[in-house]
C-alpha cells in the first residue's frame, strides 16, 4: 500500500504548470490537486505516474470569483470552500446542499472542485452539477487556452475530452436568478459512500409552470448528464407531484445504466426513478 | 528510487528536518522520521480516519498527503492535545464514557472532533454524527464515540455561556 516512485514537481504559476505538463504528460505525468482519489489509487498501485505536477502551490488557482453573471472556481478551491454558500441567491445554497453528500469532512478540507471534474468519476456529486448548469471547462496548456462545455467534457467512466498536456484551470457556473429553484438528491449504501444514483433538478416557475427545466442524473451511467426527454415532460406543467412522477418515468426509462456485482440495470433503472422523483420533490421544499 | 528530499515539517510547534522520497505520505513520515507514532495507519487509502491530523485548521487524512507537501504547513498530531499530565476535555471524554477499547481509532477520532470543536464549536447532535460517519471504529459500535465526543461539545458550549 505505498505509491510507487515519481518525481516530484511544484510549480508556482499556471505558466510554470502547464510547462512542466508539456514535459512530463507525455512521460505518464499527472497533475495532483486534492489527491483524495489519486492518491489512493497510488497507494493501490492501480496508477503509477512517473511524474507528478503538484498545484497546490499555485496561488493564482485558488481564485473563487463572480465574474459577470458567472461565478469562477479556480482549480485549487477545496470542497469545503462550498460548506456555506459561496454567493448570495440559490447557486450558492445549491453548492452548499450538494458538497454535503461528497465523501466525508476530512476528504472535503483537501478534495478538490476541478479535481472531482478533471477526474470524472460517474458518481461525482459536481460532475452531476456541471452538466446540469452546463459549466464551462476552461483548460490551459503551452498551446493556449480554450473552454470547454460540459456536454463536450464528459467522455465515459473517468474520460474526458480533456488533452493529456492540458491543465484544467477553472470551471465557470452561471449564477441562478433568484427565483431559481433546485432539489438534489443522491442515494449510497452508507454515509459518504459513492452514490449508486443521484439527480439534480433545476428550474423556475412562471404562472404556476415550469420553465428553463434542467434535469441530469448521476452514478447511473458512464457519466452524468441531462435528461432531455424528462426535461420537456416538466416544461409547461406545474409543479406538482404528478408532473414530477411523469418526468421521473421518463428520466427511468432514457438511462442506460451501469452495472456491477451488486447493482443490477433493473435496479439502477428504478432508483433513477426515485432519485428523479425525490430531487424533483426536494425543490418545493 | 527516486532521489530523497530535504524537507522540514512542523509538528506540534517542533521543527523536524527530514529527508523523504515524494512517495512518502505524510503519515508515514509523522510515524518513521519524526518519531510521532501516536497517529495511526488503518487502511492506507483514505477510507478509515485513523491517521487523521490537523493542518493549518483542517482535519485531513494524513495518508493521503506527500510528506512533500506538507513543508511550511503546521501539522498537530494527537501527542499535542494534553498538557502535560492534564488530559485534554476530548481525551477525558472518551474516558469517561468508555469510547475507546483497543485504542487503535482513537487518534484519528480525537483529531478530528477536536478540530471541529475548535472550528466549528455549534455543531448539532445531528451534524456531530455526520461527522464521525468519517471515521471506522470495529470495537466500540460508535455509540460510546458519539456520547464522548456530543458531551465535550454540550461542556465547552455551558462553559461559554456562563
Amino acid at each position: 500500500m505505498k505509491a510507487a516512485p515519481f518525481r516530484y514537481h511544484a510549480p508556482r504559476t499556471i505558466d510554470e504548470a502547464v510547462t512542466l505538463l508539456a514535459e512530463v504528460a507525455p512521460l505518464d505525468g499527472r497533475v495532483l490537486a486534492g489527491g483524495q482519489s489519486l492518491v489512493p489509487i497510488m497507494a493501490f498501485r492501480l496508477t503509477r505516474p512517473a511524474h507528478l505536477v503538484d498545484i497546490n502551490g499555485v496561488e493564482a488557482l485558488r481564485r473563487l470569483a463572480v465574474e459577470g453573471e458567472r461565478l469562477c472556481i479556480g482549480a485549487c478551491v477545496r470542497h469545503s470552500a462550498f460548506h456555506r454558500p459561496v454567493v448570495d441567491g440559490p447557486l450558492g445554497q445549491l453548492l452548499s446542499t450538494v458538497v454535503h453528500h461528497i465523501a466525508h469532512h476530512p476528504i472535503r478540507t483537501r478534495g478538490t472542485f476541478c479535481g472531482s471534474v478533471a477526474h470524472a468519476d460517474p458518481a461525482s456529486e459536481w460532475c452531476t452539477v456541471a452538466a446540469t448548469l452546463d459549466a464551462e471547462i476552461v483548460a490551459q496548456s503551452v498551446r493556449g487556452s480554450r473552454v470547454i462545455p460540459a456536454r463536450e467534457f464528459f467522455a465515459g467512466i473517468m474520460t474526458t475530452t480533456l488533452a493529456e498536456d492540458e491543465l484544467l484551470t477553472e470551471v465557470r457556473l452561471p449564477l441562478l436568478a433568484p427565483d431559481t429553484r433546485f432539489g438534489f438528491y443522491e442515494f449510497n449504501r452508507r454515509a459518504g459512500d459513492f452514490a449508486l444514483a443521484m439527480a439534480l433538478a433545476v428550474y423556475r416557475v412562471e404562472d404556476g409552470r415550469i420553465v428553463e427545466p434542467r434535469l441530469a442524473v448521476g452514478g447511473a451511467e458512464p457519466h452524468a448528464r441531462r435528461m432531455a426527454d424528462a426535461e420537456q415532460v416538466l416544461a409547461g406543467r406545474p409543479p406538482t407531484a404528478e408532473s414530477f412522477a411523469d418526468a421521473a418515468e421518463h428520466a427511468a426509462a432514457a438511462v442506460d445504466p451501469m452495472e456491477d456485482a451488486q447493482t443490477t440495470a433493473e435496479y439502477r433503472r428504478d432508483l433513477v426513478r426515485t432519485v428523479a422523483r425525490r430531487a424533483l420533490e426536494r425543490s418545493l421544499t | 528510487m527516486t532521489e530523497k528530499i530535504d524537507i522540514e515539517l512542523h509538528i506540534n510547534g517542533r521543527g523536524h528536518a527530514v529527508r523523504v522520497e515524494p512517495r512518502k505520505t505524510l503519515v508515514d513520515a509523522i510515524r518513521d522520521e519524526c518519531g510521532l507514532t501516536g497517529t495511526h495507519i488503518g487502511c492506507e487509502h483514505g477510507v478509515c480516519g485513523a491517521c487523521t491530523v490537523i493542518i493549518d485548521d483542517d482535519a485531513v487524512r494524513s495518508c493521503l498527503m506527500f510528506a512533500v507537501q506538507a513543508q511550511g504547513k503546521r501539522i498537530r498530531t494527537v501527542e499535542s492535545l494534553a498538557d502535560g499530565d492534564k488530559l485534554h476535555p476530548m481525551q477525558a471524554a472518551f474516558i469517561a464514557h468508555h469510547a475507546l477499547q483497543c485504542g487503535f481509532c482513537t487518534p484519528g477520532f480525537l483529531m478530528l472532533a477536536v478540530n471541529a470543536l475548535e472550528t466549528n464549536p455549534d455543531l448539532t447532535d445531528e451534524e456531530i454524527l455526520d461527522l464521525l460517519s468519517s471515521n471506522l471504529c470495529r470495537c466500540t459500535g460508535y455509540q460510546n464515540i458519539i456520547k464522548a465526543v456530543r458531551s465535550t461539545f454540550a461542556e465547552m458550549r455551558q462553559a461559554h455561556a456562563r
